[in-house]
């Protein structure tokens, strides 16, 4: 921060804003001075891109509604109602998904919409916009930039032979190109690239900070944080935990602010009996080949009975492995299941050998959206198990009887809120799609049941009831749970081990009681 | 009021608009002087005629292939079996058996190939489908033209090789069907064997609907990523779906060119699709629900349409000839509307 003025490039006061009735942000303050690095994260759904969208005055914004609270630039007020606004005031920002013309230099795509243009014979008599594009001009400002950045890119390459770090790169150019930039928002800039791409980005900040342009750093990846940032704002649940200065804090306790949320769950009973030993499912060796939550090579033993938590911050791989497990996603090593080994990337031979998945992607995984409440619920049972047919003919036909009877004992069980069991599954609301989901996987009587994410976007009362019915399964049933999730609270609730993904491993297994601070460390990354 | 405006909802405005617009046309032939007897006699016959196209696209909505596109491949399979069943004198029961029977095998032969090329261009079938569809009827062509049939019905007058443009089953079965008991009510005639059949096939394309296999298909179409996490084969279900579509098709062009007493060779089934499609969107089918019912409506709506509204048209422009331009008008502005609302019948 060597350009310490007194009035901050950048001063958000109470800003917050409200889809509906549900207020995604809320009372978020913070301010950035000229040159700092400030870095913003928070877990998904915690309001990171909201916030950015209202900075760089998104149309999302202004079409449901603008948001509240003031928004100052250089100490004056401001309302920012579209990105040409954003520009003009000397706002930047670098999206997360590229916006550059592949079919375009790098230099091209750096000065695009801002050529320098040059006069011509024909431009004289019918005007401006008969000007030619000065391409030795876009040659040498484009170089000039790229090298004030510090990266050796010749400007004259074709953006799509580039690989996708130095599409990045480029992305920042262009914005830092436009002469009158204060303040470059920055999101997740590091999430796609590789480890020696990500240093050269990092590096490319503190540049930017040391020429006194502000950068607003929105990530999840705390390791960036700490190595970068001046200032850290977390957010949890669309409100500002805190913002301090990264030099009074560690990465364990960003984590934990992260992921802290409180949740009453205290309606769970606590198990009684102890546990046996006898392990039903073992994974050596296990990789998962899912994007942005690759598993790189987990040792997992679970016992029977138990509810064994995975944990873990975003993109670390703890999504990976149910979804390796269910044979989902491509996965390679040894897994064994009661025994025996278990066929991997084939969704049936799991289902065979007594798994049962949940999955955290509800909206597309989860449910056939067309299809009744009451076909949802018995799919699972009917096309695996041969469930809910009566035989007519040479045809097994359909029981519709038996189906909604069965669809109508969950929605009573489960209170899911619906016109009748003929309701389609896509017409309910999240929490309700979430306890058909949860009905489905249970018509398959899985021996293991795995849940990722039952709890994500969904409302209190029908995160209480998915969470109640896991632990009721368990104790009644006998059946063991793989329980994903990114809410420590939850973690802590229902599970008896919480096992903590870093970097695709297992960094740590902990007791459920483990203190916030043990669990915030293995999170960071901090192997025992 | 309330009863009613749920009852218009759930029926749907396309239809009531249709119904309507029958009516009118109805009081038009009337008013004209047309003979009301034959212009119901000619719809009833119409609407079995072409009911089994409709039905064939159902399977692939199911898969959620959407509109079969491609449904001149099953055409052309059907017109082949058709043709080997003239050639090889088959006549009467036995010859319309036959040809239904290879109209079955080839069109699963050919549905399951044309279903594994679905299966590589998922998201553009409808695409994909329409331009292989023409390409086979092209392709085609040139087997009906150089084609070593030898019965006289078939090849050209003058003699030599390749097939004719329109194929006669005068000799052989037509009307085999829509004579099959059929009776008089006053002067209307009722093809009670037309009807008979074509029920029959939609009885077991519904009751296949209910069935597990029919299950698995549902949940296939409607979300591919939910189905293979509950251990379906997609693609195989996709297969079947796309099969089975090609098939009926088959079938129902035999079944089409007994009551119509021909077969159009050559550029023929190009624009069969078109009303079938229109049909089973018209009836209530959207691309990610549909239910027999919709075929069955459909057909009814459509083909009574087109039968009565060609004749009092002609009356009003006796000049024109509206007939195709008629057709194609109504079957494609159907189309149009249904894919571009996405409304079916209301839930």
């Amino acid at each position: 921060m060597e350009n310490n003025t007194a009035i901050p490039v950048l001063s958000i006061q109470n800003v917050g804003k409200a889809y509906g009735e549900n207020w995604v942000l809320s009372d978020v303050s913070m301010n950035i001075m000229p040159g700092e690095i400030h870095a913003i994260c928070g877990e998904n759904g915690a309001g990171k891109s909201t916030l950015m969208n209202i900075l760089f005055g998104m149309p999302v914004i202004m079409q449901t509604g603008g948001y509240t609270g003031k928004i100052f630039i250089e100490g004056k007020e401001c309302s920012i109602t579209s990105p040409e606004q954003a520009i003009a005031k000397g706002i930047g920002m670098v999206h997360q998904e590229f916006m550059l013309i592949p079919g375009f230099t790098a230099g091209e795509n750096i000065k695009l919409n801002r050529e320098p243009l040059r006069d011509n014979p024909v431009s004289r008599v019918l005007g401006q916009r008969m000007k030619t594009v000065d391409f030795a001009q876009i040659s040498r400002d484009s170089q000039a930039t790229l090298d004030r950045l510090g990266v050796t890119l010749e400007e004259g390459r074709m953006v799509d032979s580039l690989p996708v770090g130095y599409m990045q790169f480029v992305e920042i150019a262009r914005e830092i190109d436009k002469k009158n930039i204060k303040l470059l928002i920055l999101d997740e800039p590091t999430a796609v690239l590789t480890e020696s791409e990500s240093e050269i980005v990092l590096r490319i900040v503190k540049r930017l900070s040391k020429m006194g342009i502000a950068v607003l750093l929105i990530t999840h990846r705390i390791g960036d944080i700490m190595e970068v940032a001046d200032m850290v704002t977390i957010l949890r649940d669309g409100k500002n935990v805190r913002t301090v200065a990264v030099a009074d804090t560690t990465a364990g306790e960003i984590a934990q602010m992260m992921v802290g949320r409180d949740l009453d769950l205290s309606a769970i009973e606590k198990r009684t009996e102890t546990l046996s030993e006898e392990v039903v499912l073992s994974v050596r060796n296990f990789k998962v080949d899912m994007p942005g939550e690759a598993v790189k090579g987990v040792d997992l033993q679970v016992r029977k009975g138990e509810i064994l938590g995975i944990g873990g911050l975003a993109g670390q791989g703890k999504i990976g492995i149910a979804n390796g497990l269910m044979g989902l996603f491509p996965a390679t090593g040894e897994a064994v299941v009661f025994g025996k080994a278990l066929k991997l990337n084939s969704p049936k031979s799991s289902i065979n050998a007594g798994l049962a998945f949940v999955s955290e992607d509800r909206r597309r995984m989860g449910f056939a959206p067309d299809l009744s409440i009451a076909e949802n619920i018995a799919a699972p049972a009917m096309l695996n198990y041969n469930q809910f047919f009566n035989n007519l003919l040479f045809f097994k036909q359909i029981d519709e009887k038996t189906v909604r009877e069965n669809a109508k004992k969950y929605i009573d069980e489960f209170q899911i809120k619906c016109t009748g069991p003929d309701q389609a599954v896509g017409t309910l609301s999240g929490g309700n799609q979430q306890k058909v989901c949860v009905a489905s996987a249970l018509m398959l009587t899985p021996k293991i049941l795995l849940v990722s994410e039952p709890t994500r976007g969904i409302d209190v009362g029908a995160k209480n009831m998915v969470l109640k019915t896991i632990a009721r399964i368990n104790r009644e049933q006998g059946v063991t749970v793989i329980f994903t999730s990114s809410e420590l609270a939850e973690l802590r609730q229902i599970c008896d081990r919480i096992a903590i993904i870093s970097d695709g491993t297992v960094s740590d297994i902990l007791p459920a009681d483990a203190s916030s601070e043990a669990i915030g460390l293995a999170m960071s990354g901090n192997r025992r | 009021m309330e009863t009613i405006k749920r009852g218009v909802r759930k029926f749907g405005m396309p239809r009531i608009i249709i119904i309507a617009f029958i009516i009118v046309i109805l009081i038009g032939a009337l008013l004209e002087g047309q003979d009301m007897a034959a212009l119901i006699s000619d719809s009833l016959v119409r609407v079995g005629q072409n009911m089994l196209l409709a039905v064939a696209m159902l399977p692939c909505i199911l898969v959620g292939a959407g509109l079969n596109m491609g449904l001149a491949i099953g055409i052309v399979c059907g017109l082949l079996a058709g043709l080997l069943s003239v050639q090889f004198e088959l006549v009467s029961w036995a010859g319309f058996l036959a040809a239904c029977a290879m109209a079955l095998l080839f069109g699963s032969i050919a549905g399951v190939l044309y279903g594994r090329l679905m299966n590589m261009v998922k998201g553009s079938e409808m695409l994909i489908g329409n331009y292989l569809g023409s390409a086979v009827v092209y392709l085609m062509c040139m087997f009906w033209f150089a084609a070593p049939f030898t019965n006289s019905t078939i090849i050209w007058p003058m003699g030599g090789t390749g097939v004719r443009t329109t194929v006669p089953v005068s000799d052989y079965y037509e009307k085999i069907l829509n004579n099959f008991l059929a009776f008089q009510i006053g002067k209307v005639t009722v093809p009670t064997g037309l009807f008979l059949f074509v029920g029959a096939v939609c009885a077991v394309v519904y009751l296949f609907t209910r069935s597990r296999t029919g299950t698995v298909l549902r949940v296939a179409g409607n979300n591919q990523a939910f189905a293979g996490m509950i251990g379906v084969n997609v693609n195989r279900a996709r297969i079947i779906g796309i099969a089975l579509s090609t098939m009926l098709a088959a079938m129902g062009i035999v079944v089409y060119a007994q009551s119509y007493g021909f077969y159009q060779t050559y550029e023929g089934p190009l624009t069969m699709a078109f009303t079938p499609m229109a049909a089973i969107l018209l009836g209530g089918a959207t691309m990610r629900s549909v239910k027999i019912r919709h075929a069955v409506i459909g057909s009814f709506l459509i083909q009574i349409l087109l039968t009565t509204a060609l004749p009092v048209c002609n009356q009003l422009f006796p000049e024109s000839n509206l007939s195709e331009v008629f057709r194609i008008i109504i079957s494609n502005g159907i189309i149009l509307y249904a894919l571009s609302q996405a409304g079916g019948e209301g839930r």
